[in-house]
């Protein structure tokens, strides 16, 4: 386990899911030993507002929010929302953008939220198992199928542009 | 038994609450406190919603003095409307416990302010604990628990959006001693505010606080990490963790106990450092307190009085950088849901121009393009008194375009003794108050209030009629489904603002967002009605 800290950043707006994609990110940090915060901002959002999610996890996280411009991952729902969060990320971060998983080859396309955190999942040390784990557990019965099949869609996108950048 | 698990501050809050056995969850919904209530009765807390902040904070007195433990929540402006009784509740104390939650906004995530709480405890002269993440948060409910049986005295709990709403691990602990049931004992010198018993009971008070600031002085509450001797940095709350993170080596002096602050612990660490910075959001409350007891500290520059802080920002405290900061990004501003039973009212008050005093819900959004139809917004209930007050002096031609706009649960909560005010000090052009009537709290997320007739948790309870409240005060009071029929509304508005006469238009339709569950918490709390008038054969027989 990496002593550094993780810092990955979901944005999107209100409606989204991403509020539900941090916390299955950040359960699933957890079911992985690392020690998590996480922040974000609730209450104008419900009126489609922009939402962001901080998500921090490594051998001890201090301060819940991530520093402006030292997100390692910038995880973004809505193209809207692209362009405004985009000085959050550090140099050299990675930016997960809506287009990243084609919306064409997603069964459900409400089901985004977790295929970028496929995508992401393949650039963290978390096994996809335990990401399956904390999908399960946060989403109702009827949805495992769906999301799972999105998870491993963008799990395999994020492996082949990882692959691709000889990472 | 002890366990750990991923919390936001407000439902550590709720399970510290529940682990401790406190009798009574009370308060009003307010960002970013809502979750707390919620959060303890889901756990099977007895919790419940008051019609605003004032009554929630006099009902869990009420409970302290019978002895239980009380638990009450409020956003920081909240505490406003209930300072009344806060105030006083110092001087009498209680016998049980209460903890009383203000929930600090800086930065206005979803607040009409940024006051800063911390000033409430010297105010009224009450302890209060100022958590930095859930864990503390936990922890520190059950301390203020603890406090406040040992000495009687309410005790403060300050929280801000970022301890209420991120997320830790938390792990739960041994609670406080099982609590005593509640028993009345008389006490009347200690419980009735006459002057003459209210001066000892004034003394009684200071020298509660004496003994808590001794207190502070060793407690762990406040806590200090020896780090480099260069630097020390006196903190509390979440910029305890921002400062750990801006400034790994330096010494820190975390005060849990932010009021009474623990001078000459404070005053040795001072001493030990070459440099001695004070971080804090907000107003340079502990900066200023020390300065007052002749301890030289560095205070934040003046900038970083507005906005939360963040280790970015720490940082710049550190390194006494006064540039311009960047700008945060810009996001899409919220807006009224496309389908919000608001729109034709707003487009109505644009077309016919008029001015419109305002109130706080997501209503207020209508201020937002393409409507702007809203003038004022200052407090809860305000919109009402401040119609009248400009009713009363605007010029014939303006007077007669004033509409006062409030949504149901803010009636609820302080728009009522508008009402009154209304039908006694009528202004010569009458007036028209709209109420928005959702049928919910909805922009703290849909929670229940007196007018839907359930409770917190949904269940049928007894049921205020807006109309019924308004037309009892001898108001003309018509009930309208704006969206149904826009123009029914605007006919309706107009022939209203054309006479001199004093009127109220409910205009009632569903939260769009809500409509679902309402139906679904209706049939519920109906059928639950009718299973009980059906097991009362003494109605029957009477009806019959």
């Amino acid at each position: 386990m990496s002593a550094r800290v993780t810092n990955v950043i979901l944005a999107g707006l209100g409606g989204q899911g991403v509020i539900k994609a941090s916390d299955i990110l950040a359960d699933a940090a957890v079911r992985a030993g690392y020690d998590v915060k996480k922040a974000e901002v609730h209450g104008m959002s419900q009126r489609g507002g922009s939402v962001t999610s901080d998500v921090r996890f490594g051998s001890r996280v201090l301060s819940p929010m991530i520093p402006r411009g030292e997100a390692d991952f910038l995880v973004v729902l809505a193209p809207s929302e692209v362009e405004v969060t985009r000085p959050l990320l550090r140099p050299g971060g990675l930016l997960l953008a809506p287009d990243f998983v084609p919306e064409a080859e997603l069964a459900n396309k409400r089901c985004l939220n977790v295929a970028l955190l496929g995508a992401l999942s393949a650039s963290l040390e978390i096994p996809a198992a335990i990401f399956l784990e904390a999908i399960k557990a946060a989403l109702a019965e009827r949805l495992h199928a769906v999301n799972e099949q999105a998870f491993e869609l963008g799990r395999a996108r994020g492996a082949r542009v990882l692959a691709a950048a000889g990472t | 038994m002890t366990e750990r698990r991923l919390l936001s501050g407000d439902e550590a809050v709720a399970l510290a609450a529940r682990d401790a056995g406190v009798h009574l969850g009370t308060g009003y919904p307010g960002t970013p406190s809502t979750e707390i209530l919620e959060a303890f009765g889901a756990l099977g807390g007895r919790a419940q919603w008051a019609p605003n902040e004032k009554v929630a904070l006099e009902v869990g007195l009420g409970a302290a003095y019978g002895g239980a433990r009380a638990l009450v929540t409020m956003k920081h402006v909240g505490l406003n409307v209930a300072a009344d009784p806060l105030f006083t509740a110092a001087y009498t104390g209680v016998s049980g416990a209460l903890v009383v939650v203000t929930a600090d906004d800086p930065g206005m995530a979803s607040s009409q302010n940024e006051q800063d709480n911390r000033r409430y405890a010297i105010a009224a002269g009450l302890p209060m604990l100022s958590p930095a993440d859930p864990q503390e948060a936990y922890d520190y409910l059950l301390r203020a628990i603890e406090l406040s049986e040992r000495w009687s005295i309410p005790v403060l709990f300050r929280m801000t959006t970022r301890v209420c709403h991120s997320k830790s691990l938390v792990t739960t602990r041994a609670a406080p001693p099982a609590p005593r049931a509640p028993r009345f004992e008389r006490d009347i010198p200690g419980r009735v505010m006459v002057p003459a018993y209210a001066r000892p009971a004034h003394r009684r008070l200071r020298a509660k606080l004496a003994e808590l600031a001794a207190f502070g002085e060793t407690s762990d509450l406040n806590t200090v990490t020896a780090g480099d001797p260069a630097l020390g940095i006196i903190t509390d709350g979440v910029c305890a963790l921002h400062a750990a993170e801006a400034a790994p080596g330096a010494s820190l002096f975390k005060i849990g106990l932010v009021h009474p602050l623990p001078i000459e612990r404070l005053r040795a660490f001072a001493a030990s450092v070459r440099r001695c910075l004070v971080i804090e959001e907000g107003d340079p409350v502990i900066a200023d307190a020390l300065r007052a007891a002749g301890i030289a500290v560095e205070s934040k520059p003046e900038m970083f009085r507005f906005g939360e802080l963040d280790v970015g920002r720490v940082r710049r405290i550190l390194a006494n950088d006064l540039s311009v900061e960047p700008p945060l990004p810009k996001g899409r501003p919220p807006e009224l849901c496309a389908a919000c039973p608001y729109h034709p009212v707003y487009a109505t008050l644009r077309k016919l121009d008029c001015i419109v005093a305002g109130d706080i819900g997501c209503y207020t959004l209508g201020v937002m393009e393409p409507y702007r139809a809203m003038d004022t917004c200052v407090a809860m209930g305000a919109s009402i008194g401040v119609g009248l007050g400009l009713r009363h002096v605007l010029p014939a031609e303006q007077a007669r375009r004033v509409v006062s706009i409030i949504g149901d649960s803010t009636f609820i909560h302080s728009g009522v003794s508008g009402i009154m005010e209304m039908a006694y000090n009528p202004p010569a052009s009458g007036h028209v108050v709209i109420v928005l009537d959702n049928g919910i709290t909805a922009m703290t997320g849909q929670q229940e209030h007196p007018g839907t007739g359930r409770t917190l948790e949904h269940e049928a309870t007894g049921k205020i009629s807006i109309e019924g409240t308004t037309r009892a005060m001898g108001i003309e009071t018509t009930v309208i489904d704006a969206f149904a029929d826009p123009a029914g509304f605007e006919r309706l508005l107009v022939e209203r603002l054309a006479a001199p006469r004093l009127s109220v238009i409910v205009a009632r339709r569903p939260c769009v967002l809500a409509a679902a569950d309402i139906r679904g918490w209706e049939k519920a709390a109906e059928a639950s009605r009718s299973s009980a008038a059906a097991s009362c054969a003494g109605c029957a027989a009477e009806e019959a």
